[in-house]
């Protein structure tokens, strides 16, 4: 199981799911209402280590992270 | 070294701190930068979430840097909520020249508004608003936005 976490402003509890890359996560959570208009705003960390490729192969026990736009200062 | 406060960051006591730390260590130029929550829109403060994480390696690599034109970074920063008129920021840079720091600390701070995982929210009638449209996309978002 592969664990995904929600950062900052997102409201949402963290969800477990099967998924053998980034790219059955990003399949999952398009049919998630409640994360309309985040996926194409967020970032996004396999365990804390930015990754920009879909591809990215995942295995049981990787936890990923969406970053939301940021703004610190 | 990166510092973070729950509330505001006491400025004074830090940077005299910094100062102290760097003080025989032969460097000519030392630039702090420091952010201040300006009374505008009506807050009464703003808010911070942060996660540490990827924080503490995103300002490791720019220590490495750093190191690499023979200047130390320093950064502290605010979590949770933080009142008008106090502050939730410094970056400061240390280097044996002044032309190195100044760069730097420019460089640093736009990069830290554009990559930092940290989130803000504006303190406004009792409520904590996400100020997305103050916000950046991080490089790389929308990864997981399924063409269609």
């Amino acid at each position: 199981m592969v664990t995904i976490e929600f950062l900052g402003p997102i409201q949402k509890e963290k969800i477990s799911l099967q998924a053998s890359s980034l790219n059955d996560v990003a399949v999952y959570l398009s049919a998630d209402e409640e994360l309309k208009g985040w996926l194409e705003s967020c970032a996004v960390a396999v365990n804390d280590t930015m990754v920009t490729d879909l591809n990215t192969a995942l295995k049981s026990g990787d936890r990923v992270s969406l970053l939301p736009p940021v703004c610190g200062g | 070294m990166l510092e973070l406060f729950d509330g505001p960051v006491p400025v004074e006591e830090t940077l005299a701190r910094w100062y102290k730390e760097e003080a025989t260590s032969n460097y000519g130029a030392f630039i702090p930068f420091v952010g201040t929550i300006r009374d505008e829109d009506g807050i009464s403060g703003l808010s911070f979430d942060i996660y540490t994480p990827i924080l503490n390696s995103w300002f490791e690599a720019w220590q490495s840097k750093a190191k690499e034109s023979g200047a130390v970074l320093k950064m502290a920063h605010s979590r949770g909520d933080v009142p008008l008129h106090t502050s939730s920021y410094i970056a400061a840079v240390f280097s044996p020249k002044r032309r190195v720091a100044l760069e730097m600390i420019e460089e640093f701070v736009e990069d830290f508004k554009a990559s930092a995982p940290i989130w803000k929210y504006d303190l406004k009638d009792g409520k904590r608003i996400y100020a997305a449209e103050r916000s950046t996309k991080i490089k790389g978002s929308g990864l997981l936005k399924v063409k269609k």
